[in-house]
């Protein structure tokens, strides 16, 4: 079927919709550019808006990384890449982060800073941070526009009267270059100080909701909070106010996912960025022998053409 | 251990699929494989939900659908609408006329005799609900003598090919504000190719529905219905029937019929209001392709009491225009409601924090 | 004394509006409604100064249009015509010519608004402290110790018990939940306030304390005001001048005792002489 055949499964005219949507969403840092958003064949909330913005934007000859809760093999990250291998012939796939061009994530960015020949497509179930204050899209729009997030405030601010701390664990409301608070997908707060000035190109998209926004290079990423109740990041310390650490590697400074030992029934802590994890505990870092790190950094990608054009 | 359910994740989805395809085939040694056209026509109203739902009228390619999902009319239609992503537009249609619908059924509440005359056609609406115990083991020959015995007492010449519509009688009548002329020269919104940002126009408030899934509709019309909200709808007409698609001649550019789609059509007259300084009956109107009889009442209710809202501000949920078209589609709900089944490990991880950080502070304020 | 507002030839019509609407309309008809097309002239052709620390007091009996002025310069509503000039801080506003965001700046930090019905003023899902803080943080504070602190102070200020400040508004009292508002209109010490019929539906006691504390706000922090009212007792009270609105239009305006000692109008007459 003609499915099988097209590049990137979208037809021409999609994508093309889907690169200018992502163009404007790079001018108007945090504005949450609205788009037609084709149905995909996987389910609407699996990560349909990311595989748009990936399939308008892979070439060939790239090479893909996808993860879902920090790993690359997790069941989602594993349909989602066999189906942009089967549709796009010709890219690469990595679980390295370093060797890829375009890593499309759910929940979280990887561990290691990415560079500026990067682009990190992320997958947005909610894309709009004032959803939980109004649940009109039209009224939300005018308060964007008029940059009023007095009633987010609010909502932190009823938080810590309630229970003297903000309660918001995820998608926390981050202010984009001074102006749009953006919903930076459901990544742990843990993750949101890298948009922050980060090399690389952030490209946020929301397929069922239809809306793509952008965190662009060297832009400023500024979790809302007080100026005395500060913005914090998932506590590792165990009773003794020691950081925990990674039971495999042994890492002190990576977000740790928390299992329980079904044998001994102990609490056992983890990387949740596997690749992140392997690196630590000094896996070989290419999959084939002739690969040069260097290369990757001098190559102009054709992702990356796209989006500077 | 938790990681293992992480790690072999290909597996486990090749796995899921072998099993989701073995259920379909489990009594392989008595039954027959399901044929398209047997779907198309003895299921052919889960055929006609999932081809309006999908929004693309390929009746072969909805079977397949049908097959392929066991049965589950929003995975159905949900295969359509993504085969629908992959397929380029070529042309399009003039609007369709459903004036020159070759009816199977039509009827109206509003009059007891309407031009043309009733006609109840196929429906189950005088049904008695009692089980037709004689189906559970039909014979081949049994099931060729029903349709036998019906086309040989079948008298074609009766049947007139296209029935006036009822409306036109209201608009003559003077009851019901005649058709701008403006209308026609209005493109209307295409929801596939343009992002929906509110205020709508009706046109695409009307292509949402027409897609939108059926038990959504319904639920949200007959909330209007119940009492929240007050349209007080009367089925002007319903109609059923095949409507002839126009495409302009490659060369020529004339419009010739090029096929014909089943389509479900309903307008109900509903509460007057004072309309160019004259009070007139509005109107409701709701189309969708197949056979979707509730749906296309149900549609018709919400598209009056969308306008009604548009007027006059949503008093109820069936009037807010942004409440109803962002929930009804079924392919984006079941996507949704769905997606809360894959891993949140990350997710659930901040949220741990958050909760114990809380119950920390407490405990420390109860301490002092 | 400075002028603070400027209102000219303000008018609002609602529905479609015809040349009739003005000629047929007012109190020599009796109506507001244009008998040609059915639309409602609330308000036709009304212009007033305000000066730095008065009051002015909008009367009328419902329907009279008398709040119309208050919803267009608080931004509520359009005006049909008419011009607003707002001069603040060395600065002159054209009120009707901003946009939506130059006119929310100015509603948020420039005026304050008290309504009648404290749903409208007060959001009932958020602690009394929160709706101080809502105010305080559209103007740009972002320290939440100094939030409290301020919220603090002008609950204390509206004699608002500063230990209910963590409660919603709907366990108050309506005296308490009129408190709560003013203190809210106050949080960024605007020099206009708004005051439509504030104290309408409270017990005759909590009345004359909530119209002592507008008193003394006025005194203290020399805010300029327009108080909406049908009450000639509020008007008496509070007010320095008045005007006199029936069907939409303005019948008497002036000095406050002059207006109440020697009514021009017969309507005011009326009203003057049942109060008394």
């Amino acid at each position: 079927m003609s499915s099988q055949q097209q590049f990137g499964f979208l037809d021409e005219h999609a994508k093309k919709e889907i690169r200018r949507t992502a163009l404007k969403a790079v001018a108007i840092p945090g504005y949450q550019v609205p788009y037609s958003s084709r149905e995909m064949p996987m389910g609407r909330g699996f990560g349909t808006g990311g595989l748009q913005l990936t399939l308008a934007l892979i070439g060939k000859g790239e090479t893909l990384k996808v993860i879902d809760q920090g790993a690359d093999d997790s069941v989602n990250a594993v349909n989602l890449r066999d189906f942009i291998q089967m549709t796009c012939p010709g890219i690469d796939t990595t679980s390295f982060t370093e060797e890829a061009d375009l890593i499309q994530s759910r929940h979280r960015i990887p561990e290691k800073p990415l560079r500026e020949d990067q682009l990190l497509v992320l997958q947005v179930p909610y894309p709009d941070a004032l959803v939980i204050v109004e649940s009109s899209e039209a009224k939300r729009k005018v308060l964007h526009g008029e940059a009023d997030y007095s009633r987010l405030l609010v909502k932190l601010y009823e938080d810590i009267v309630k229970f003297k701390e903000i309660t918001i664990a995820h998608r926390y409301p981050t202010r984009i270059n001074n102006h749009y608070v953006i919903d930076p997908s459901p990544i742990p707060r843990w993750d949101v100080p890298k948009l922050h000035n980060s090399k690389a190109l952030t490209l946020l998209g929301a397929g069922r909701e239809k809306k793509i926004y952008a965190v662009p290079p060297y832009t400023q990423a500024i979790p809302l909070a007080f100026e005395d109740m500060p913005f914090r990041v998932e506590n590792f310390d165990d009773e003794n106010g020691q950081r925990r650490a990674c039971e495999r590697c042994g890492c002190t400074d990576s977000f740790l996912d928390e299992y329980i030992d079904s044998e001994t029934g102990n609490k056992i802590y983890r990387c949740s960025d596997s690749d992140w994890c392997e690196e630590q505990m000094g896996f070989p870092r290419s999959d084939t022998a002739d690969y040069l790190p260097e290369t990757t950094v001098t190559n102009v990608k054709s992702s990356k053409e796209l989006v500077n054009a | 251990m938790g990681y293992v359910a992480i790690k072999g994740g290909r597996d486990a989805i090749e796995g899921s699929k072998t099993a989701f395809d073995f259920l379909r085939t489990q009594q392989a040694e008595n039954e027959q494989p399901l044929q398209a056209g047997a779907i198309e026509n003895q299921l052919r109203l889960l055929h006609s939900r999932v081809i309006s739902e999908g929004g693309l009228y390929h009746p072969e390619l909805a079977s397949l659908a049908i097959k392929q999902a066991q049965g589950d009319s929003l995975e159905a239609a949900f295969i359509l609408r993504a085969h629908r992503s992959t397929v380029p537009r070529i042309a399009e249609t003039e609007a369709l006329d459903t004036s020159k619908m070759r009816v199977t059924r039509r009827i109206s509440s509003a009059f007891k005799d309407i031009p043309g005359g009733q006609m109840l056609g196929a429906a189950t609406d005088y049904h008695l609900r009692l089980f037709k115990m004689e189906l559970l083991n039909e014979s081949p020959e049994a099931f060729r003598a029903v349709s036998k015995q019906w086309m040989d007492e079948l008298d074609l010449d009766t049947i007139p090919d296209s029935f006036p519509k009822v409306v036109e009688v209201l608009r003559n009548e003077n009851l019901l504000a005649p058709i701008k002329q403006s209308r026609h020269d209005q493109v209307p919104f295409d929801i596939t190719r343009e992002p929906l940002v509110l205020p709508l126009p009706r046109s695409a408030a009307l292509a949402t529905m027409a897609r939108g899934e059926q038990g959504g509709l319904l639920s949200i019309a007959y909330s209007n219905m119940r009492g929240y909200g007050d349209i007080h709808p009367t089925v002007a007409e319903l109609r059923v029937g095949y409507v002839p698609v126009m495409l302009p001649h490659p060369i020529t550019g004339k419009p010739m019929e090029v096929g014909e789609v089943q389509v479900t059509e309903c307008e109900v007259v509903a509460m007057y209001e004072e309309q160019d300084g004259k009070p007139m009956f509005t109107l409701g109107y709701g189309a969708c392709f197949g056979h979707n009889e509730v749906k296309a009442i149900s549609m018709a209710i919400l598209d009056r009491a969308l306008q009604k809202g548009e007027q006059h501000g949503p008093s109820h949920p069936s009037e807010d225009a942004e409440f109803v078209l962002l929930h009804v589609d079924g392919i984006d709900s079941m996507g949704f409601c769905s997606h809360y089944k894959m891993p949140h490990y990350v997710t659930f991880q901040s949220d741990m924090d958050r909760l114990r950080t809380t119950q920390d502070k407490q405990a420390q304020e109860e301490a002092k | 004394m400075r002028k603070v507002l400027e209102v000219s030839r303000l008018s609002k019509i609602y529905g479609p509006g015809c040349p009739s609407c003005i000629e047929k309309t007012g109190p020599e008809y009796e109506t507001n409604i244009c008998p040609d097309c059915n639309s409602v002239v609330a308000a036709h052709d009304m212009s007033f100064d305000l000066y730095q620390g008065e009051i002015l007091g909008i009367m009328g009996e419902s329907g009279s249009g008398k709040s119309t002025a208050v919803k267009c310069l608080f931004f509520d509503q359009e005006p049909t015509s008419g011009s607003a000039t707002f001069y603040d801080q060395g600065q002159t506003h054209s009120l009707f010519d901003l946009n939506k965001a130059q006119q929310r700046r100015l509603s948020n930090h420039r005026f304050g608004m008290v309504y009648q019905n404290p749903h409208l003023g007060l959001n009932f899902d958020i602690t009394a402290g929160g709706n101080i803080a809502e105010r305080l943080l559209m103007s740009g504070l972002d320290h939440y110790g100094d939030i409290r602190e301020r919220a603090i102070e002008l609950l204390a200020r509206t004699e608002v018990l500063t230990q209910r400040m963590d409660e919603l508004p709907r366990n108050f009292s309506g005296g308490m939940q009129q408190r709560v508002q003013i203190a809210k209109a106050l949080a960024t010490n605007p020099p206009l306030l708004f005051l439509d019929e504030v104290t309408t539906g409270l017990d005759l006691s909590v009345q004359a304390a909530i119209l002592d504390l507008i008193l003394e706000i006025q005194q203290q922090e020399k805010t300029s005001m327009i108080v909406v009212t049908h009450d000639l007792g509020v008007i008496r009270l509070l007010a320095d001048r008045t005007l006199v609105m029936k069907y939409g239009r303005v019948i008497e305006s002036g000095l406050t005792d002059q207006i109440l000692e020697d009514p021009q109008h017969a309507y005011t007459q009326r009203l003057v002489a049942s109060a008394l």
